[in-house]
């Protein structure tokens, strides 16, 4: 997994709640059973018109946004699905950093194991880096993760909080499944137990 | 011993590893697997030399991508794309040697439907898969909700999940329904209570006499969206309803082990005094006939009530309902009877079971779909659309002018060729009303099995009591 330490970026503002993971990724690009490639049906339905035209408005579209890293946006961002594909669209499309004031669960949770770091922000900074996000691409964004802070292009820092575990393995790039096997023998005991115990599982 | 919740008891039972700062190694009992959101998972499997830890306890189907017309055994009648997806389902079943339900088999189905049927779902377990709608389980008292694929790997690998505990929180049904009003919209109705984040960051259990009087097809219903609520799982204590249920399924324990099982799973409820971090409470009686308007669950209404404004919420609704509106080509103050309904959709795992086949057909027996209606049935297993041919029901739904479908997950999230078209306009008794979910361009407004039903009669959103 790439590791993310710090960004500074373009931040592209998002101003709507309840983004779900349909708008995110639309199902028709589900079918694919690799994870990249993904980056250039992100928010698909909304950035492309019947006959695949870019639709100029929407703010990946727009010149200034095209190489945005940073995605601000309203509250309960990625509902609905649990597809990866969501942020591995994300991911493809070069953005590593979301911000909104609440996340769904799964999709979070996601995020993590794809080298993006979600913050979540009171609903008044989140509207602070909105405004300054609508700058465009002269408002670089600075986000630290060892210090877990965010700098506005005015200069102004803000503070997160994160998963003292989820920030450990996004800084080094860990991978999960290699931690949970160093304690396989933990698994085996667990099992073992549960086995006796439970012999209907 | 300090009172636990069921969530608690569950959760206390399957903690293999706790590391110093509470993230938990859980230990997942069942992993059910389908074809959409595990190929990568298998590639990772593969790239690293690993394995499948628990074959047994891992179950997969194919449902997301089928056809479900009856000719689907034809390669046509699949895009190349899903065909790849689906091979490589079968492939990987396979090849690590996990239980596999194909698209041949009578009993493949919407995995949510499957699991509980083949007596793979049984209370007290941890239940996982690639699919939000994980949730469903909860309705055996098991801990079941959706992970991602990189999760999905994880589980295979290792057959834990890294977790850190969720909250508790109660949200209570109490007294009676209403004639007309079902499990969707009790669960529904809780939606429009809490909204769509209402619930992240806990776990729901579903109790009350309301709760405890539904099937269990209706408990899953309930439980199946408790993510359309934020929260990643949802449960109902089991009791003698879910045993009896569960007795004589394929993979439930038989003789001695039935009996340690039920001395178990008699202990998984809420003690009296435990602690919860949030409450909700809804009369029974309060409860409505519920259809939704807009593009999220959340957006919930009662039949006999109007398409509201947007000026008539606060914050960043205001701005979400004007594009929900504008989406939905609906105009503030049309009574929602008004609004006319181009295409039915009855199954899902939200309400592909027999009860909800029941509902409908009690509904359309002896009456005719709208002319010019597009309506279909899709079963949610090859056995549940057995059991409605054995009771008649399918001949209710044909003669009514209902196309009768095969199993899977077909409209509800339309990655088979089962879409609307722009503009189109469905009743649907899936889950989901999101813009484009069931089709770019497609309105979808969410209701019961019945609700349904009465729509595709009359042609426009109907008060179900009016036809009963």
């Amino acid at each position: 997994m790439n590791k993310f330490t710090t960004l500074s970026g373009i931040a592209a503002p998002l101003d709507l709640i309840n983004i779900d993971t349909d708008m995110i990724i639309p199902k028709q690009f589900l079918k694919t059973i690799k994870r990249s490639g993904l980056g250039v049906n992100l928010f698909d339905e909304m950035r492309y018109d019947d006959d695949r035209n870019e639709i100029p408005e929407f703010v990946l579209n727009k010149p200034q946004y095209r190489d945005a890293q940073i995605l601000v946006a309203g509250d309960n961002f990625g509902c609905g699905s649990s597809r990866e594909h969501a942020p591995w669209a994300i991911a493809d499309f070069g953005i590593t950093c979301v911000i909104a004031p609440s996340y769904a669960d799964i999709f979070y949770n996601n995020c993590f194991k794809n080298g993006i770091l979600p913050i979540v922000l009171p609903q008044e900074q989140v509207d602070v880096l909105m405004k300054d996000a609508e700058k465009g691409a002269n408002a670089r964004i600075e986000i630290d993760l060892e210090s877990q802070s965010i700098t506005t292009s005015d200069g102004e820092v803000f503070t997160f909080e994160v998963d003292a575990f989820k920030k450990h393995c996004l800084m080094n790039g860990l991978d999960d499944i290699g931690l949970t096997m160093e304690k396989a023998a933990a698994i085996d005991t667990f099992e073992a137990a549960a086995t006796q115990s439970r012999p209907w599982v | 011993m300090s009172p636990k919740t069921l969530y608690d008891k569950i959760w206390d039972a399957h903690v293999a590893d706790e590391a110093e700062d509470g993230t938990c190694l859980l230990y997942i009992d069942r992993h059910l697997v389908h074809e959409v959101t595990s190929p990568q998972a298998f590639e990772g499997l593969r790239m690293t030399g690993r394995t499948v830890r628990a074959p047994d306890k891992t179950i997969a189907v194919p449902d997301h991508n089928v056809p479900t017309t009856l000719d689907r055994a034809n390669a046509a009648t699949m895009t190349e794309d899903s065909r790849v997806q689906v091979e490589a389902l079968d492939t990987n079943a396979k090849e690590f040697g996990i239980h596999y339900y194909p698209v041949s088999d009578v009993r493949q189905g919407i995995v949510h439907i499957v699991g509980p049927e083949q007596g793979w779902t049984l209370p007290g377990m941890t239940v996982v898969c690639g699919d939000s709608h994980t949730a469903t389980h909860g309705a055996f008292g098991a801990l079941a909700h959706g992970i991602g694929t990189s999760e999905v790997e994880h589980v295979l690998a290792t057959q834990t999940l890294i977790q850190r505990k969720g909250k508790n929180m109660k949200v209570e049904i109490t007294g009676k329904l209403r004639p007309g009003v079902t499990a969707k919209d009790i669960t529904l109705s809780v939606i429009g209570e809490t909204g769509t984040a209402g619930g992240t960051g806990y776990v729901i259990e579903y109790c009350g006499e309301a709760i405890r009087d539904l099937s269990m097809e209706g408990r899953m219903t309930v439980c199946n969206m408790a993510i359309e609520g934020g929260a990643r799982a949802g449960l109902i204590a089991p009791d003698e309803k879910t045993f009896e249920y569960c007795k004589g399924r394929p993979h439930a324990p038989k003789g001695a082990q039935w009996e340690a099982a039920m001395d178990w799973w008699k202990t998984l409820y809420s003690d009296d005094d435990a602690h919860w971090d949030k409450v909700v409470t809804l009369r029974g009686e309060d409860i409505a006939p519920v259809v939704t308007w807009g593009t999220s669950p959340e957006d919930v209404l009662p039949i006999t009530a109007s398409v509201p404004a947007a000026s008539d919420f606060a914050g960043g609704k205001v701005a979400a309902a004007q594009r929900s509106l504008d989406y939905m080509g609906l105009t503030a103050g049309t009574p929602l009877t008004d609004v006319t309904i181009d295409t039915v959709f009855i199954g899902s795992c939200t309400n592909g079971r027999i009860e909800d086949l029941r509902a409908a057909a009690a509904i359309l027996k002896g009456k005719k779909i709208k002319e010019g209606m597009r309506a279909m049935v899709v079963p949610g297993s090859g056995l549940v659309r057995a059991q409605a041919e054995e009771e008649g029901l399918a001949d209710i739904f044909i003669e009514a002018g209902f196309e009768w479908r095969l199993a899977g997950c077909s409209m509800c999230l339309a990655m088979n060729p089962d879409q609307l078209a722009p503009g189109e306009r469905c009743a649907a008794t899936s889950n989901r009303n999101f813009e484009g979910r069931q089709g770019r361009g497609g309105r979808t407004h969410l209701m019961s099995p019945a609700m349904a039903a009465a729509a595709a009669v009359t042609g426009k959103l109907t008060d179900v009591r009016e036809m009963m």
